[in-house]
């Protein structure tokens, strides 16, 4: 690890294994309390969402596959109706993450923006 | 003044202030901001990094992000090991110390919701890999390329190299994919009653979706991914409990990350689209 992206003192490393960024971006956009600052930002309007979806995006297929689904009963990752639109939504990002690890990050945004929103 | 103010976190007042050399998003030192009996942790950030436009473009860039991220958990992490702060989601910005104090009124109740409920706990991160080797295929020689093979076939045992027909190979196919099942089967049992002990030892828990190994690079597929918010007193008893269960199943490996501030816990329940509360918590 590079002294940039340590963490000298941190209590994050104290476990069985340290803190990876996957642990982190996890929570930090994702799981802390959500306040509305001066300045505005949604982070669901931004190309960030394909970094939270990256999280999951990749593993549910095969964990659907072993039958352990217990994020189904999470309204937010996919509840009854929305369950089709989420699997539309993974092809769809994985096509996007595919093009920006690829490079073509241009690309992926560009397909990010001709999307319509899908939230009220 | 054009800078702005980048909230990390709101605690209660702090007995004693942060190491001087903490560096927060920017670089720039974190300080408090007081007002309603509730303090928030803000770094002044540039406003030409966080302004609406900027931030939207920034937040693109993977290496940007990475390093608020981290920059962003580096100060709760801090503040967490001399308070228990409620941390605020990543890009939280204001435009000046008066908005800040305009926020901490206006979401006083909210905020000290959360720390009451959080007060004196941190949040243990617990996942169960299944060690990809298990999950995966053994070797199998490959028809059709004997001459690339052959350096590598001279550590094959003989019965290996007896095995060559096509029928052998789709009966040691289908035993592989027979193992496979199993080892999916036992990762969940484990999984799950892991799961249920820890939840007696916390306060609440939640189960996150599991990790993309691509994201993660970890060795393994990700089967659990759960947090439990463990009063600090009881840290210790927790820890030891998942260290005696982590080589209780070969092929699987529980990880053990914390403590965390209790991110996953700062929310209130109701507010909390993803809550899953643990079956042994229903019972008193």
């Amino acid at each position: 690890m590079g002294p940039a992206s340590s963490f000298p003192d941190s209590p994050l490393g104290g476990g069985s294994s340290g803190a990876n960024l996957a642990d982190i971006l996890e929570r930090v956009l994702d799981k802390g309390i959500v306040i509305a600052g001066d300045i505005r930002i949604n982070l669901l309007d931004i190309e960030l969402l394909t970094i939270k979806l990256r999280l999951i995006v990749a593993s549910v297929d095969k964990a659907k596959e072993m039958g352990i689904d217990w994020w189904e009963h999470d309204p937010a990752l996919s509840s009854g109706a929305r369950h089709k639109e989420l699997a539309e939504e993974n092809a769809e990002l994985k096509r996007r993450l595919a093009a920006l690890e690829s490079g073509d990050a241009h690309e992926a945004l560009d397909t990010a923006r001709r999307r319509e929103p899908r939230h009220e | 003044m054009s800078d702005l103010r980048y909230v990390y976190a709101v605690c209660s007042p702090l007995g004693a202030p942060l190491g001087a050399d903490l560096a927060g998003v920017g670089g720039a030192a974190p300080r408090t901001v007081h007002h309603a009996g509730l303090t928030a942790m803000v770094s002044d950030v540039p406003a030409d990094q966080f302004s609406e436009s900027a931030l939207r473009r920034h937040l693109e860039n993977l290496d940007w992000l990475a390093e608020t991220a981290r920059a962003h958990d580096t100060v709760i992490a801090a503040l967490a090991k001399v308070t228990s702060p409620v941390p605020l989601r990543l890009a939280t910005v204001f435009r000046d110390d008066s908005g800040v104090r305009a926020m901490l009124e206006t979401e006083a109740d909210r905020l000290r919701a959360s720390l009451t409920r959080i007060h004196e706990r941190v949040e243990w991160g617990v996942k169960v890999y299944v060690e990809e080797e298990q999950a995966e295929p053994t070797a199998a020689p490959r028809g059709g390329s004997g001459a690339a093979d052959h350096g590598g076939r001279s550590r094959l045992s003989g019965s290996s190299l007896a095995t060559g027909s096509g029928r052998d190979y789709l009966r040691r196919r289908r035993a592989e994919r027979a193992g496979r099942d199993e080892v999916w089967r036992r990762a969940e049992t484990f999984a799950q009653r892991l799961h249920d002990q820890l939840s007696l030892h916390a306060d609440e828990t939640r189960l996150h979706a599991p990790q993309s190994p691509e994201l993660t690079r970890a060795a393994g597929r990700n089967v659990l991914n759960a947090a439990y918010l463990v009063h600090r007193s009881a840290s210790d008893a927790f820890a030891e409990q998942v260290d005696a269960r982590k080589d209780e199943q070969p092929g699987l490996r529980v990880e053990l990350t914390g403590p965390w501030a209790a991110y996953s816990f700062s929310r209130q329940p109701e507010e909390r689209s993803d809550t899953t509360q643990p079956s042994a918590g229903d019972t008193p």
